[in-house]
């Protein structure tokens, strides 16, 4: 990443504008031309520093208000191809491998699920249970009950 | 919301174009002209049903660094210790969670040395353990939430 490449993220930090030729604008806020920023998040797509371009939804505004970490303790030498497994379900919204810290916390598996209800959020929870059938050790669901920040990633400036 | 916002948000969770007219593209695709889709979007923006529209960028892509980290907190001490966590502007997200480690929060900070530098001034801050748990493989996900 360059600093031209820097300059595109933070005209794009706030998201697109909201006008016809949106990469036209970028490139008039970072200093390029527009052929310059479309072909730098082409690349940036390809190399996966931009996961993805679209709408990114408040999941509390389309009414999924239980939001579960669904936390898995599984053998180490297995959790990279259960994790893919979870992810490909598309059941969670985030899969991750984390460092446990035992006794305290044995689980290296993180998966997020939504649900419109806590029931719901829990049958996502015991469909990625089933496919992770024997392998799972232990678990437990953290639901979250209040929102105490949210700012978001600034990440430039 | 009606029918064609949730078509909109259905839709346009990813794979916006990279193109001179990337909105006359996707409203194509949804049967409808760019004008009417660039009004839908500001609006469901300034209603709070899009948090943002744009790329999503990852963060270690940009040199930064992102952590998520747990802390036990005394429940009579919880707001005290939720308004010295949330006074770091490396604190991008906070909730609390109903468990016995009931303050998750993640940091973004610029480098990964600053991560470690935020963790110790919590720490001594409020007098409580910092459990560190940053991502160590990430598994590609596809989900799509269903407006």
């Amino acid at each position: 990443m360059d600093e031209a490449d820097r300059r595109i993220v933070a005209a794009t930090q706030d998201g697109l504008p909201l006008v016809p030729r949106p990469y036209h604008a970028v490139a008039a806020a970072a200093g390029l031309t527009p052929e310059e920023v479309m072909a730098r998040m082409h690349r940036l797509l390809a190399e996966g520093a931009i996961r993805r371009i679209g709408a990114v939804p408040n999941h509390y505004a389309l009414g999924y208000r239980f939001n579960g970490m669904a936390v898995w303790e599984v053998a180490e030498e297995r959790v990279d191809a259960l994790g893919a497994r979870i992810a490909a379900l598309g059941l969670s919204s985030h899969c991750y491998r984390r460092p446990r810290h035992p006794p305290d916390w044995p689980y290296n598996l993180f998966t997020m699920v939504h649900g419109r209800t806590r029931e719901e959020a829990l049958h996502w929870v015991e469909t990625i249970a089933v496919v992770l059938g024997e392998a799972v050790r232990a678990r437990e669901v953290l639901f979250s009950s209040r929102i105490l920040k949210k700012t978001g990633l600034r990440l430039v400036g | 919301m009606d029918e064609l916002d949730r078509r909109i948000v259905n839709a346009l969770q990813g794979g916006f174009p990279v193109c001179e007219r990337p909105f006359a593209a996707a409203a194509e695709g949804l049967g409808i002209d760019e004008a009417t889709l660039l009004a839908r979007l500001a609006a469901l923006r300034a209603e709070g049903v899009l948090s943002r529209f744009g790329p999503l960028w990852k963060a270690e892509g940009l040199g930064g660094a992102v952590t998520l980290a747990a802390m036990a907190v005394p429940t009579e001490r919880f707001e005290a210790v939720a308004a010295l966590v949330n006074a770091h502007p490396e604190v991008a997200h906070n909730y609390e969670r109903d468990h016995r480690l009931n303050m998750w929060f993640v940091l973004a900070t610029e480098s990964a040395a600053a991560i470690a530098v935020t963790i110790r001034a919590i720490e001594a801050e409020t007098g409580l353990a910092v459990l560190n748990m940053p991502r160590e493989a990430e598994y590609h996900v596809g989900l799509r939430l269903e407006a």
